[in-house]
């Protein structure tokens, strides 16, 4: 095969990241938060209820804001058109400053991932689950998102579309799965429940 | 599949949504945004999604002044791993800096 010499080349690639020995940035971070409990600055209790305290205050409001999609198409058309803004109507105050909200439909299914690090929306669905940071994750949804999906129980039809989105720079993304058919007449609050954050990502389809 | 977008649209671009593009092969140190594996990839532009401040200089404490375009660009899974072994119609979307795309000839 011919080379043609108008690119650069690549380097050798670096470890992976949650493999093998822990990085010099996990080092840096482990050694700062002992240092800040050994100085009595922070203490262990105090972050780890931070932790929490962020995951009781987000984590349901991004399944809200799709049941409102569910049952009220006018809301949607704006969410699908300015995630951010139609986020701001629930008073609902996204760290990014973009949020694309993309809809699976019969013939497209959409998931998510940032392959460069954790890009997630923090403010909307709480704090990324481990996988999502997972570097297996991140490598292999772009290259085999059929397969990768599989793993998480959702068979796609050949028919359908997959399209996967790289979160890798300023946009944040959230999933509108179909809404089941059998869930016609549900309140917002029960409609809330089958949207987990899985599916809000795009790994699953919500079930009832 | 494309919808309008909302947001502010950067006015001084040089692409536009169905624009056909290259992203650099070009593997510069230092903190970037433009993942390795789409590098060298031809595409469409899916939509513009306004002027950032530059993630590069953003990086190193600069302020990342004059802000880029970024945009959203729209690959075929077969353009970018072309033994994908699933369906032809699949589709993977990145977002790029307007500096890190070459204009791409064909339809």
């Amino acid at each position: 095969m011919s080379h043609d010499h108008d690119h650069d080349h690549p380097p050798a690639k670096g470890r992976d990241h949650d493999e093998g020995p822990p990085s010099e940035h996990e080092i840096l971070s482990r050694a700062m938060q002992e240092l800040l409990e050994e100085k009595g600055v922070l203490t262990a209790e105090q972050i780890r209820r931070r932790m929490e305290q962020f995951d009781k205050d987000f984590p349901t409001r991004g399944a809200r804001v799709i049941a409102h999609a569910w049952v009220d198409p006018q809301f949607k058309k704006r969410l699908l058109a300015d995630g951010k803004a139609a986020c701001a109507e629930f008073g609902i105050d996204l760290e990014a400053d973009r949020l694309i909200a993309v809809e699976n439909t019969a013939e497209v299914h959409n998931v998510v991932v940032c392959t460069l690090c954790s890009c997630y929306p923090r403010a909307l669905l709480g704090m990324p689950p481990t996988w999502y940071k997972s570097e297996n994750y991140r490598k292999r949804v772009v290259r085999d998102p059929r397969g990768v999906l599989k793993e998480f129980g959702t068979v796609l039809p050949e028919k359908v579309t997959v399209r996967v989105h790289d979160s890798n720079a300023d946009m944040r993304y959230v999933v509108v799965p179909m809404r089941p058919k059998q869930t016609e007449g549900w309140s917002e609050e029960r409609l809330a429940k089958i949207l987990t954050r899985d599916a809000l990502v795009g790994v699953s389809i919500p079930l009832i | 599949m494309t919808l309008p977008s909302a947001y502010t649209p950067a006015p001084d671009r040089r692409f536009n949504p169905g624009d056909r593009v290259r992203v650099k092969a070009s593997y510069p140190p230092g903190h970037r945004r433009t993942p390795w594996y789409i590098r060298g990839k031809t595409g469409v532009i899916e939509r513009v999604c306004g002027a950032f401040p530059n993630p590069e200089e953003l990086a190193y404490g600069f302020s990342g002044e004059p802000k880029r375009v970024l945009y959203r660009v729209r690959f075929s899974m077969r353009e970018v791993w072309p033994d994908y072994q699933g369906a032809a119609h699949d589709l993977i979307e990145v977002e790029i800096y307007e500096h890190w795309l070459d204009a791409a000839q064909g339809a």
